[in-house]
């Protein structure tokens, strides 16, 4: 399975990659697996603020549809906008252009509870 | 607590194949093997070859066989003829249906009833329980398997393991005859796909034989093997209402469409209660509906008019893969059931429009 060791994880099978004062946000290779073909990814929550496990916006794949969950509390400052046209881009490239959120980072401190990819990876069995 | 799961003899097969198993129905079944989207457009537009084996068959012989079956059952099984198949319901005395199933004619006094998974047991009792003249019956489902070869490639796939002629069996008609080396296949010119192609009961021990020889004589025509999930984008499309979704003890075969399978001019369990119902019109009705835009109905959602007012439920939803378009089925108030009708589905707090549609939702689509 795809981990990449840079990134931070959550329990709900998200990842964060912090650059600075921003992070940007998906879901893993896990995630998208089990999801299967992902054909729309709905987020309302531009330049609004989520608090840490907010749901920030649902990705639905072809059979079901699921939460996303912020990692941490931010204001949501830009959505992928290549997703509403390719929203197979989560399927084919996760952890890079199939990104969802850029968000920045009001606390700091949150992202010490986050998930190691080797912890992360222990949790979906691999 | 630990639920132990029922496997089909190709469990193995299906892990090896890289399937995503799920438990359905009680059966450990594999739901996709690469993706949705190709497995449905691969069934659509050549041939895929699905694992049902967790359905249930129930063997139903004697002289008072057919009697059992006109009584249990809604469609009039004395019109099938030797290798005919009917589609029918067991309706129940509260006004649903225990279940929905096949009736295959093998030969007078010796029929093959062909139910969901998830009621096998539930039907076995129900008919057991009509069975006051010592009609012969046999549950057959563990020994059965059953593969669904469907597609519009399915006869040049599926043509050179047998003698039978396949091409010349019509629509709900089938053949028992040697496939692929397994003796008295019942070969089925049924399915739940809309895409044509055959069902085939095989006995278990031919099962991995005859799997592998279709995937192998498949492969000049893109065979794949297609799991559950594509199965049911596959059967939304056409319209094609799913037990326990759809339809179940509390949704009446008339609500449901299925008045085309209700047949009053013989007895049967309820069908006094039905004629009446028939007769008065039912107040809510089964219907299939595209979205005029975005948005992808689920099981569960709301259903309401331009004002917000609810006027039903959604039953199954997904995204169309041949439309690109969300569709589903609900039961909505008899007046929006008319096709053409504007409806809203209540999807996380908007009302999303949708139109319901005449069947299948493919129509007139570039498959």
């Amino acid at each position: 399975m795809n981990l990449p060791a840079t990134l931070h994880y959550t329990k709900d099978h998200e990842w964060i990659r912090v650059e600075g004062d921003v992070a940007y946000v998906g879901i893993t290779d896990h995630a998208q697996k089990e999801l299967g073909d992902i054909v729309y990814v709905d987020i309302d929550t531009l330049d609004k603020e989520v608090a840490q496990h907010d749901v920030f916006g649902t990705v639905e794949a072809v059979k079901t549809v699921s939460d996303l969950f912020s990692p941490i509390t931010g204001t949501v400052l830009e959505v992928n906008a290549k997703l509403a046209d390719s929203p197979e881009t989560v399927n084919s490239d996760p952890y890079g252009d199939g990104w969802m959120v850029k968000i920045s980072i009001a606390k700091p401190e949150e992202l010490e509870e986050l998930l190691s990819a080797e912890t992360y990876g222990e949790l979906v069995g691999v | 607590m630990t639920v132990s799961l029922k496997t089909v003899t190709l469990n193995d097969t299906h892990r090896k194949l890289g399937a995503k198993m799920v438990p359905f129905a009680g059966y450990d079944m594999p739901v996709r093997y690469s993706s949705d989207l190709d497995e449905h457009h691969t069934v659509r537009r050549a041939v895929g070859i699905f694992d049902v084996s967790h359905m249930g068959e129930f063997r139903v012989r004697g002289p008072q066989a057919l009697d059992l079956i006109q009584r249990v059952t809604s469609n009039d099984a004395s019109k099938l003829t030797d290798g005919k198949a009917q589609y029918s319901c067991l309706p129940n005395n509260d006004g649903g249906i225990v279940d929905d199933l096949l009736v295959y004619k093998l030969a007078d006094e010796d029929y093959l009833l062909v139910v969901n998974a998830s009621n096998i047991e539930k039907d076995w009792n129900w008919i057991q329980q009509h069975n006051t003249q010592g009609v012969e019956m046999e549950d057959i489902s563990d020994r059965t398997s059953l593969f669904a070869v469907q597609g519009p490639k399915a006869i040049a796939a599926l043509q050179p393991l047998t003698d039978v002629d396949l091409a010349s069996i019509p629509y709900y008609s089938f053949v028992q005859g040697t496939f692929a080396g397994a003796p008295d296949v019942i070969i089925s010119a049924t399915g739940y796909t809309g895409a044509g192609g055959f069902e085939l009961y095989i006995p278990n021990e031919y099962a991995a034989a005859v799997w592998d020889k279709i995937m192998i004589a498949g492969q000049a025509h893109g065979i794949k093997p297609i799991g559950l999930g594509a199965r049911d984008t596959l059967r939304l499309e056409m319209g094609f209402a799913l037990y326990g979704n759809d339809i179940d003890d509390t949704t009446s075969p008339l609500e449901a469409g299925l008045g085309w399978i209700t047949k009053f001019t013989k007895d049967f369990t309820n069908a006094e209660n039905l004629k009446k119902q028939k007769e008065a019109g039912v107040n809510k009705k089964l219907v299939a509906f595209v979205m005029d835009g975005q948005g992808i109905p689920r099981g569960h959602y709301e259903l309401v008019d331009a004002e917000g007012q609810k006027i039903g439920d959604v039953t199954s939803g997904t995204q169309s893969p041949s439309l690109s378009k969300g569709i589903g089925m609900g039961y909505v108030k008899t007046e929006f059931a008319a096709p053409g009708t504007q409806i809203f589905v209540q999807i996380r707090g908007k009302n999303l429009p949708a139109t319901v549609n005449k069947l299948p939702l493919t129509k007139g689509a570039e498959v």
